[in-house]
């Protein structure tokens, strides 16, 4: 027995096994199936089912997909074509792309200006998007909406230029007053620039014929060109404004605090279309008579006050998380109030707030389409109204919701894609 | 206690006679709470201050009051001639020729460690980039952690961050440091590297007030204790009759609790 006993406990390997591969089950494919689809017998059924009811969802919308119609002149042509067989009717969307796109009234012939700015403002907003890109590209962004502005609504090129000036006029008046005061920097700025913006009026009014687009009214804007307006200028200012009501409702000066928490109560407690109604029907009464308010600008400022009053408590829930070793730090090292908001808590405090900022941003341009109630017509309202209501495209619902889907999924969902990848750029604390 | 201001024999380090830091029958409360009752100290240039005492004795309150970090109620503060009042102007300034630390340090995480010890130079003292830049490397040198200048405050351990946050506030060359508690949050291992740091400060001739535990620090590098309890200075002396024959009652229960272990 001893001798046994020994030889099994005394060992020595003279040559090393080789690897071997894995059995075929603990690999590859089979093995993630296993993993994942099979691992246990309830599992594997309510695998089958859900390929089963895939299959059911793909073998109906394939096959209208591809045996689609895509040049038919309306519904009974495009019927013909199809001849029972299961398709859609996607004929619409090309027959009515700049319906869709434009709305119905901008002028045919104008259509580049709008296209022009779009290609714009998607360079116009790669600096402002992309921290490594070039710095003076910033130089685009500024003078963008003025650019835009002339495009889309025409008019001498007065105009913009002449906006623009007043703008610059109020910020160097701004930058000289601002070291003494804050307060009467703001102020001073807003004056000069409204004195400036006074007087390039008449100028405006004397020239109006220099290097004239075609002038667009603003009830002629529709589709989803108007969405875009409405989402792009709407976001961009209700970020800031949103910034200031955080930081004012933390202000210890309680006038400016209690102004701050009256504004984003009462707007964040009613409905949006409520707002909507108010700016179409309402505002007008409140104006001197025969005063010219332009539509969209009364539906931009109520979509920005709405949307400033989420991005406030958002952006104050990010403020609320910073630690106050933050603030105490910045302030001992001497930085001012303005200071130590710019350089240390809003980065911070913003950063924080970016899931939430998106959120209310992909909300807001989604909402857009309730000016459609309103009776402007974007893209629902194209629709709805001039699209539908056709005799030669009556009925085609799938095809052009999906349409109208498919548009702002592709937008939101990229917005969404970005605020993630800024989310990981922003990333310092755990790498 | 101009007594005090006499140079200690435990180092060569100098004390002037120019006043740094004047505190008169200051007084502050929490809403009904008396936090600090007729406080009176004298701090002058190149002192190094060790204020100890219990949890809740008023001891960071004291030095928060010293740069404004809290407001006090009664009395007055003048640091480096400038009277501590409501006008900002002059909390700025004082804060920017007051460095402070901090139990949690404090760093800004969004920003590099070079950036840390930039920023303020570059936007209080209007230093150029370059210069900034400069200057942070040469304090970042002196508390040992220059290779860390890239990273960002997450990446490094409780003592470097701490280290990193004495050189940030040396960058404003600070005419006085105040330190609250700057060891309380660190593993004992830590704890060495950090008070290296300060006792080389401290024989540059640095003024410094110092809220800590660390008794050894204490008589070490102190010219002077003071111990508080219950929001009053109850005794300050130098370290050496300070910890070894103590007057109060108060004190003695105190250093026996503290030293007894």
């Amino acid at each position: 027995m001893s001798d046994t006993h020994a030889a099994s406990t005394a060992f020595v390997r003279h040559d090393p096994l080789p690897p071997a591969p894995p059995p075929v089950t603990e690999t590859g494919i089979v093995k993630w199936m296993r993993e994942n689809l099979f691992a246990t017998i309830p599992n594997a059924i309510l695998t089958l089912l859900s390929l089963w009811a895939i299959y059911t969802v793909l073998s109906g919308v394939i096959p209208w997909i591809t045996n689609g119609v895509w040049g038919a002149e309306n519904i009974r042509e495009c019927r013909e074509l199809l001849a029972g067989a299961t398709g859609g009717c996607f004929s619409v969307i090309s027959e009515r792309w700049n319906q869709l796109v434009f709305g119905i009234a901008y002028p045919r012939e104008e259509y580049w200006r709008p296209t022009l700015a779009f290609v714009l403002l998607i360079v116009s907003v790669f600096p402002v998007l992309f921290p490594r890109a070039p710095r003076k590209m910033l130089i685009l962004t500024i003078i963008y909406p003025f650019v835009a502005y002339w495009l889309i609504w025409g008019g001498t090129v007065l105009t913009p230029i002449l906006l623009f000036a007043g703008a610059v006029v109020g910020y160097v008046v701004y930058s000289k007053l601002v070291a003494s005061n804050f307060a009467a920097g703001f102020f001073g700025g807003l004056t000069a620039a409204a004195i400036a913006w006074w007087l390039a009026g008449f100028a405006i009014d004397a020239g109006s014929d220099v290097l004239a687009l075609r002038e667009v009214v603003s009830r002629d804007m529709g589709g989803f060109m108007l969405n875009m307006i409405l989402g792009v200028v709407c976001v961009s200012l209700s970020l800031p404004i949103g910034i200031v009501l955080a930081l004012g409702r933390q202000s210890d000066m309680f006038v400016i605090k209690w102004i701050c928490i009256v504004f984003i109560e009462f707007i964040r407690g009613v409905p949006l279309i409520t707002l909507l109604f108010v700016a179409n029907v309402v505002l007008a009464y409140f104006l001197p008579p025969g005063s010219n308010f332009d539509l969209i600008l009364r539906v931009i400022i109520m979509i920005t006050m709405f949307a400033s009053a989420y991005i406030a408590e958002v952006i104050r829930g990010g403020l609320a998380a910073l630690p106050k070793g933050q603030y105490e730090a910045a302030d001992s090292l001497g930085l001012d109030y303005p200071q130590a908001m710019r350089l240390i808590i809003l980065p911070q405090a913003l950063k924080i707030s970016i899931p939430g900022i998106v959120n209310v941003a992909v909300g807001l341009f989604k909402d857009t389409v309730l000016v459609s109630i309103i009776s402007m017509f974007d893209l629902v309202g194209m629709i709805r109204g001039p699209i539908l209501a056709s005799t030669d495209w009556n009925g085609v619902y799938w095809e052009l919701w999906g349409f109208a889907a498919l548009l702002f999924f592709v937008v939101c969902y990229s917005i969404s894609q970005y605020s993630q990848w800024l989310e990981r750029q922003l990333q310092t604390d755990h790498r | 206690m101009s007594d005090a201001a006499i140079v200690s024999d435990t180092s060569q380090m100098k004390v002037g006679n120019k006043v740094a830091i004047q505190i008169t029958n200051m007084n502050k409360w929490f809403g009904q709470f008396h936090v600090l009752r007729d406080i009176n100290l004298t701090v002058y240039e190149g002192e190094r201050i060790v204020v100890c005492g219990p949890s809740g004795s008023g001891k960071s309150t004291l030095i928060r009051c010293i740069n404004r970090l809290e407001e006090h109620q009664k009395g007055s503060i003048v640091v480096d001639g400038t009277e501590l009042s409501s006008d900002l102007k002059n909390i700025d300034k004082i804060r920017s020729e007051v460095g402070m630390c901090f139990q949690h340090f404090n760093l800004f995480p969004h920003l590099t460690i070079l950036e840390n010890c930039t920023l303020a130079p570059i936007w209080v003292r209007k230093t150029p980039k370059r210069e900034a830049e400069e200057t942070a490397m040469h304090f970042l040198e002196k508390v040992k952690i220059p290779e860390q200048a890239d990273k960002y405050p997450g990446q490094l351990s409780g003592g470097q961050q701490q280290r990193v946050a004495i050189a940030r506030s040396l960058c404003m060359r600070p005419r006085i440091m105040l330190f609250d508690e700057p060891t309380s949050a660190l593993d004992p291992e830590m704890i060495k590297e950090v008070l290296d740091t300060m006792i080389e400060l401290a024989q540059e001739g640095m003024t410094m007030i110092c809220v800590t535990h660390e008794m050894g620090f204490a008589r070490q590098v102190a010219n002077r204790v003071i111990f508080m309890d219950q929001g009053q200075i109850v005794e300050q002396n130098e370290p050496e009759p300070f910890f070894n024959n103590p007057q109060s009652d108060r004190t003695k229960l105190f250093l026996s609790q503290i030293l007894g272990h």
